[in-house]
């Protein structure tokens, strides 16, 4: 059913490359998407999956190459006119309006209306059969602002599906998901398939993708690496043609510390409606994963740590308690690399230099007056460094790739002289060398001597880098992993509290 | 490695625009009246009269940098000039300089205070600062009718020609009033530009979170613009009262209009991170400039207000143009 000679795909790439700036993100890809056949895209993070498929979807423009629609040329300036030909992207960011209720939602932009007033007793029947068809407990009146992240991710699947489609594109929709939603969810792609439509399927849960795909591409660096058929492919041979490398190469060796002089000690410690009683230590010469389904709570335990929440219960740096404030705190010498670079990292509308010195600025001042040279000096030095990559130092920090973004963020928190880092979310949105850089870096202050926790929602990054790991799930620390036992099944089923059975019978 | 240092000297078409601006109608002004262009004009009578709107628009800079918005300046003017005559109203033949000295001490210090009470109000309070201001301006503009029983209040005689000269007085040939906005720009631009604290302000306006999560305390840097808006207005008042030596129910009526505007002319973001000193005062005196220029070619007193809406109206939409092209 897959590919079959003479039919002509719904839709097809031809040579289609990318390229931001001088980088070129995604170079002479080839591929045709035909109805019925399940088409899963797969590739490490920065592979060039996303910027593939924001072509595909409409919100790219290809710098060069062609696209064809029913075998037509096509260019689409907007996501709408690539939605009114029936291709769909479901988003894996959460792109819904938190005030407004499911049905308002789903019914966005395009309300059934009745004469003037919009018609939400139909809105509202017809958000009860999407959702009802995705298995999902969720009523059309629900606000948005009170469901879980998961519930969100189903209600943005719900309106996607309510399109007319003729491609519907997944990407990495199981992310958040339960293993029984994801099961359902699994399902309702495979009957969409049924009733004639193409998918493209993008993930990195490989067992995911042999449940359900026809055909398997693998991009590597921006490159088509491999496009075959689905049967007879193994998880472990996907992640070959994945990484295509040594995965030694990409984490740096892991150099244990001889002696482990306690860091910090954090004993029944807790965030209120987010992490309860959790106690763990850190020691100087470590590096520390912290693993975890999305909402685990891991990020508002350190938030809770350094102070950007209200939290209780005892915790102590270098022996002595934590202090009160944020400033204090990470005069102490405590330091949280928040996730969201772009929100709570970076001033994105700043020059480089500011955002560098914005958290040690009392360290470039005399008598409260900026020392413009030494800051100067300060940021010509990170870009050495940290390898920053910037056209001019005059840019701001928006104008920056990822990578640099993060390497910027890295180098501002390190002005704080810190002996415990907190990196949440240490490569997400990086390039796949930015990202061996970071690991290195990481790997480097471990070697240095300090302490350093490293919270990943990436199994593989955890697995490579740290020394130990701890696992959360629903605000609760449930396991400890060591070094010896450390493998992504173990992790995962701790994460999601499956039991193991229940596990392998949704991911085969 | 991939360093430049290029120096700052590249021409800034964002920050030249308000000035581009007022030299081409400054131009225009030159071409509709002879009079226009002279320095009895543009500096002893336009400058002087921006004075007041351009020292508290400095402040609102501050206030807009961070975020903030302050639509209570004109109603604290008022309140300022209040407090500030009824303690001059008592003054007889025996109080000379020594008790005005002390007045704008305390005009100064009530406006820092009313500034204080805003800060306060938005930060601990957790209160929009439009919703805020809006309630110190009812407040504030309903005492000031109090202190002056619904009319108005003035200067005891024996005072007023001692304080005039601080509005009318010149030095080295400049007006007092053009003098105390350079000075007060020139303090501004350093606060803003040089000192952590002016960083700090552009940070909390750029991304709140981003300044809480580099352990900014950003509720104080925000109490103290609102802080430094009241001490503005303060020091403004120090100037009007001198000029007509009482203050009635029109005093700082549309103040903080003026001031936004002037503002934003400046080329300060509405939604913050951005802060123009020199844009500020520009853009106070355009708006002077304006008027002058429609007063000089005989537009109807009753339309000036309606043509200068329109001209800053357009002003925004070509800087709006600008801004996308760089």
């Amino acid at each position: 059913m897959s590919g079959v000679g003479a039919q002509i795909p719904v839709v097809s790439c031809q040579n289609l490359s990318h390229r931001y700036g001088p980088v070129e993100v995604l170079s002479d890809i080839s591929l045709d998407f035909y109805q019925g056949q399940i088409h899963a895209i797969i590739g490490e993070n920065g592979a060039g999956k996303s910027t593939l498929m924001k072509i595909l979807a409409g919100h790219l423009r290809p710098t060069s190459g062609i696209l064809t629609f029913d075998g037509q040329q096509v260019t689409f300036s907007s996501p709408y006119q690539a939605e009114e030909r029936g291709i769909v992207l479901v988003h894996q960011e959460i792109l819904l309006a938190p005030h407004l209720t499911v049905a308002q939602n789903i019914f966005l932009g395009r309300e059934i209306r009745r004469f003037l007033a919009v018609n939400d007793a139909e809105m509202n029947a017809k958000t009860v059969r999407v959702l009802k068809d995705l298995e999902a407990d969720i009523a059309p009146d629900d606000l948005v602002e009170n469901l879980s992240i998961a519930q969100r991710q189903l209600v943005q699947i719900a309106r996607a599906l309510l399109l007319p489609q003729r491609l519907v594109i997944f990407d990495e929709p199981t992310a958040s998901l339960t293993p029984m939603e994801t099961d359902a969810l699994l399902k309702l792609i495979v009957k969409i398939k049924a009733s004639g439509v193409a998918i493209l399927y993008i993930s990195h849960r490989l067992p995911e993708v042999k449940l359900v795909a026809d055909r398997v591409s693998v991009l590597r660096d921006g490159k088509l690496v491999e496009s075959r058929s689905a049967a007879g492919l193994e998880p472990v041979d996907m992640a070959r043609m994945m990484v295509g490398r040594d995965m030694a190469q990409l984490y740096p060796e892991k150099i244990l510390p001889l002696l482990r002089k306690m860091a910090m000690d954090v004993d029944g410690f807790t965030v209120p409606g987010f992490v309860d009683a959790a106690s763990f230590r850190v020691g100087f010469g470590e590096i520390v994963g912290f693993a975890g389904l999305i909402g685990a709570g891991r990020t508002e335990l350190f938030e809770g740590l350094a102070r950007l929440r209200p939290s209780r219960g005892n915790a102590s740096l270098k022996g002595i308690a934590f202090q009160s404030s944020p400033k204090a705190v990470m005069e102490s010498g405590f330091v949280y690399l928040s996730e969201d670079r772009k929100g709570k990292g970076l001033l994105l509308s700043q020059p480089l230099g500011t955002n560098l010195t914005l958290a040690a600025l009392e360290k470039f001042q005399v008598w409260r007056v900026i020392d413009r040279p030494k800051e100067a000096a300060a940021l010509s030095q990170a870009f050495d460094d940290f390898d920053i990559r910037a056209k001019s130092s005059d840019m701001v920090a928006g104008q920056l790739s990822g990578g640099n973004q993060q390497k910027l963020f890295l180098a501002k928190m390190m002005l704080m002289t810190p002996d415990v880092i907190v990196i949440d979310e240490p490569t997400r949105g990086v390039d796949i060398g930015a990202k061996q850089q970071i690991y290195r870096f990481i790997a480097k202050l471990a070697e240095g001597g300090k302490a350093v926790v490293v919270i990943s929602s990436e199994m593989p990054e955890i697995i490579g880098l740290c020394h130990r790991v701890y696992v959360m799930r629903s605000g609760r620390i449930v396991a400890e992993i060591n070094q010896d036992s450390m493998d992504e099944e173990s992790i995962v089923v701790h994460a999601t509290g499956a039991v193991k059975a229940v596990f392998s019978a949704v991911c085969v | 490695m991939t360093v430049m240092t290029k120096t700052r000297a590249r021409f800034n078409l964002k920050a030249a625009a308000p000035f581009v601006a007022l030299f081409v109608l400054i131009a225009l002004g030159a071409f509709v009246h002879p009079k226009f262009l002279t320095f009895d004009n543009l500096v002893q009578n336009v400058a002087t009269r921006t004075s007041f709107i351009a020292i508290i628009a400095i402040g609102a800079t501050f206030v807009m940098a961070s975020g903030g918005l302050d639509l209570s300046v004109g109603s604290i003017a008022a309140f300022v000039a209040g407090v500030m005559l009824i303690y001059l109203k008592s003054g007889g033949p025996e109080a000379g300089v020594g008790m005005i000295a002390l007045a704008i001490g305390l005009a100064i210090l009530v406006g820092a205070a009313c500034g204080l009470a805003n800060g306060l109000i938005t930060t601990v309070g957790k209160i929009e600062p439009f919703i805020v201001t809006l309630g110190t301006m009812v407040i504030l503009r309903s005492l000031f009718t109090y202190l002056a029983n619904g009319g108005s209040i003035s200067i005891s005689p024996d005072l007023k020609d001692i304080y005039a000269p601080v509005y009318s007085g010149t030095f080295v040939g400049v007006p007092i009033p053009v003098l105390t906005v350079l000075a007060v720009a020139a303090v501004a631009a350093f606060l803003l530009y040089r000192t952590v604290f002016g960083r700090h302000v552009i940070a909390v306006g750029s991304n709140e979170d981003v300044a809480r999560y580099s352990g900014i305390a950003v509720n104080r840097v925000k109490l103290w613009t609102y802080i430094i808006q009241g001490i503005c207005v303060g020091i403004a008042i120090t100037l009007y009262v001198p000029r007509l030596g009482s203050a009635n129910s029109a005093t700082g009526l549309f103040w903080e209009l003026q001031a936004i505007t002037a503002v934003v002319i400046g080329g300060t973001l509405l939604k913050g991170g951005t802060g123009r000193i020199a844009g500020t005062v520009a853009g106070a005196f355009l708006l002077e400039v304006i008027g002058n220029i429609l007063t000089l070619s005989n537009v109807n007193v009753y339309l000036i207000g309606a043509v200068q809406g329109t001209i800053i109206i357009i002003a925004m939409l070509v800087q709006r143009s600008l801004m996308r092209k760089s």
